[in-house]
């Protein structure tokens, strides 16, 4: 400090004052930051109010065309054919169909992946393995979509002749392999929140490594666990090129997996990269499908949420 | 052992008496643990030095020492619980029942389905009550849903539990209180029916009326089974123990009977230690 200024001459609080002075126009902003700050959040409240607004006007168009019921029974659709009949069956069909093997290939890789992470790997495995998984989760889906038509479906072919040429087996697999990386890392935050204690107290009473993985962290970590296979399908019922991509765009409503299956996002791909006018039916056909598709993706979420909420441990 | 000159007289005076003492009890009792010589290292860190002791059958052995001392490394050593940390070496001997328990061949399993242990925090696992139990049964191939129940039943009246939980055996063991989780962790220890409890201060984390309810109940279970407990609480030590070994930095300082290491310390330090001039 400057020992010049004479001693006497400081009054701390006539600083305070003086400060509090120019502190008053800070002060309003200060009190202004929270409805700033509330209208950052308000717009991405308002952007999906607004999507949830457009597909439905136009889904309403659509409705006023086709009778909903019709819409949402019928196994068949033939948007293009002389006397089109608008059935979703067949592309709600193809998406769970996908959606399941993607699941069946991505849930127990995924988990093991996670157990061995979490429970085996010792601390350098895991700083190598963790950020390669990351970047599998980081390929553009288009590449996945290539690998499973150029790939994956000449090498089922080989093995399974009778696999077509574009068929959901192959996509769903691929979508599997996809949605690895994201069971794998949230399940394996799942299981490492497990505190340790619980692991000593299961081999204190002489079980196994194995036992106690299996029969204590699992089941202590399967909120979470659920919870990431239940974000794993809604990704993947949300998938769009590796489907378009290697699954055809055939509309048949079938359960053979070596066929040519057409889900609900490659339906809007197909239809809005054709050129249908807008005001046709198969114009709007695109928005019911996408409400269907949001709706089914919005009860997923809503549903991992609740999991996950329901089951949390304290521990 | 370090005989201090300025207790010179007090050992001798007290001498005599472990000796009668002696003759009552030690002959009798069957060595549960062996400790020989044992080293234990995480790291560079010499956590445990030359340890001597034995554990003798149907006894509380508590263990004290100030913080940080080793009573918890020891404690963890005798179930090879300590293994779990990947930097600890060993060196020496610890028979259990006679079997080098630290050989490479020795199935950490069985010797751990022999010896329950208990931790300083209530750890029941995020499962019911009833599960809580049932589980190291199970997982030793007891299937039998009859014979089950009565494990349960019999564990939880043992660790005085039964009353407060016989009906609400389904909930989760999370809804207990702290002094109710710890009966249950030692009943669910009891349910393999182990021939060792170790506990390393189990009631460290509990209000005084739960800690005399633990208290009661370890004494109780004196009948059926031996009791290695750690304690940084000496008057518990003094309270229930028939025998106590004081660790300092390391090493074993004194192991006694209970009464002569509390009436007549023979070192310096233990006796430093037990009138509270440190720790
Ligand atoms: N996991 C560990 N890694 C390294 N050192 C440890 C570990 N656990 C304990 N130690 C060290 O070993 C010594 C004894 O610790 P501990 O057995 O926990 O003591 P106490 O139970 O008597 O308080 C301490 O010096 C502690 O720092
Ligand atoms: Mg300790």
């Amino acid at each position: 400090m400057d020992h010049n200024v004479n001693q006497e001459s400081i009054n701390v609080q006539e600083l305070i004052q003086q400060k509090s002075m120019s502190q008053k126009v800070s002060h309003k902003i200060g009190k202004m930051i929270p409805s700033i700050l509330f209208l950052f959040a308000a717009v991405s409240i308002l952007t999906t109010v607004g999507i949830i607004y457009t597909l439905l006007s136009e889904a309403i168009e659509f409705f006023k065309i086709v009778p909903i019921w019709e819409f949402f029974s019928s196994t068949t659709l033939k948007p293009l054919s002389q006397n089109p009949e608008f059935g979703i069956l067949p592309l709600i069909n193809g998406t769970i169909i996908s959606s399941i093997i993607a699941i069946l290939v991505a849930g127990p890789v995924g988990l093991m992946a996670a157990v061995y992470l979490s429970e085996y790997a010792s601390d350098r495995v895991r700083r190598l393995l963790k950020p390669t998984l990351e970047v599998l989760a980081g390929i553009p889906t288009v590449v996945y979509g290539f690998f499973a038509f150029t790939f994956v479906t000449p090498i089922i072919r080989s093995v399974w002749p009778d696999v077509e040429a574009t068929n959901i087996l192959s996509p769903g697999i691929v979508m599997g392999i996809m949605i690895i990386p994201m069971i794998a890392s949230l399940s394996e935050d799942a299981l490492t929140s497990v505190p340790n204690t619980i692991r000593e107290g299961a081999l204190s009473l002489g079980a196994t490594k194995l036992e106690t993985t299996f029969k204590v962290v699992i089941p202590a970590a399967l909120s979470g666990v659920i919870a990431s296979f239940v974000l794993a399908i809604s990704r993947a019922i949300g998938e769009t090129m590796i489907v378009t991509i290697a699954s055809g765009s055939s509309k048949n409503f079938t359960f053979d997996i070596t066929e040519s299956m057409q889900t609900m996002t490659a339906y809007i791909v197909e239809v809005s990269s054709g050129d249908a006018a807008a005001g046709t039916p198969i114009y709007y056909s695109i928005y019911a499908v996408a409400i269907a598709l949001f709706v089914m993706t919005f009860v997923m979420n809503l549903l991992a949420r609740a999991i996950s909420r329901r089951f949390r441990e304290e521990y | 052992m370090t005989q201090t000159i300025a207790k010179k007289n007090e050992s001798v005076k007290h001498l005599p008496r472990l000796t009668t003492v002696s003759n009552d009890r030690l002959s009798k009792q069957k060595v549960v643990y062996q400790v020989e010589g044992f080293n234990l290292w995480y790291d560079e860190t010499h956590a445990l030095k030359d340890i001597e002791l034995s554990v003798y059958d149907r006894e509380i052995t508590a263990i004290i020492g100030p913080s940080g001392c080793g009573k918890s490394t020891f404690l963890k050593s005798l179930n090879r619980m300590v293994e779990l940390i990947p930097s600890v070496k060993t060196s020496g001997d610890i028979s259990y029942q006679g079997n080098r328990i630290l050989d490479k061949h020795f199935k950490v399993e069985q010797l751990r389905t022999k010896v329950g242990m208990v931790f300083q925090k209530p750890n029941p696992f995020p499962k019911s009550i009833y599960e809580n139990i049932a589980y190291g049964p199970k997982i030793h191939g007891i299937k039998n849903k009859k014979i089950l129940n009565q494990i349960v039943e019999r564990s939880l009246r043992d660790a005085y539990l039964w009353d407060e939980v016989k009906d609400r055996l389904n909930e989760n063991a999370y809804g207990l209180s702290g002094g109710q989780q710890q009966r249950l962790c030692i009943a669910r220890a009891l349910a393999i029916e182990p021939e060792v409890i170790l506990m390393d201060e189990p009631t460290s984390a509990l209000d005084p009326v739960s800690t005399s309810k633990i208290e009661e109940l370890i004494q109780e279970l004196k009948s059926k089974y031996s009791i290695v407990i750690v304690t940084h609480n000496m008057q518990q030590a003094a309270r229930i123990s028939d025998r106590t070994a004081f660790f300092l930095n390391g090493e074993i300082i004194e192991f006694d009977l209970t009464e002569s290491l509390f009436s007549n310390p023979s070192d310096q330090r233990t006796e430093d230690y037990i009138t509270g001039r440190f720790g």
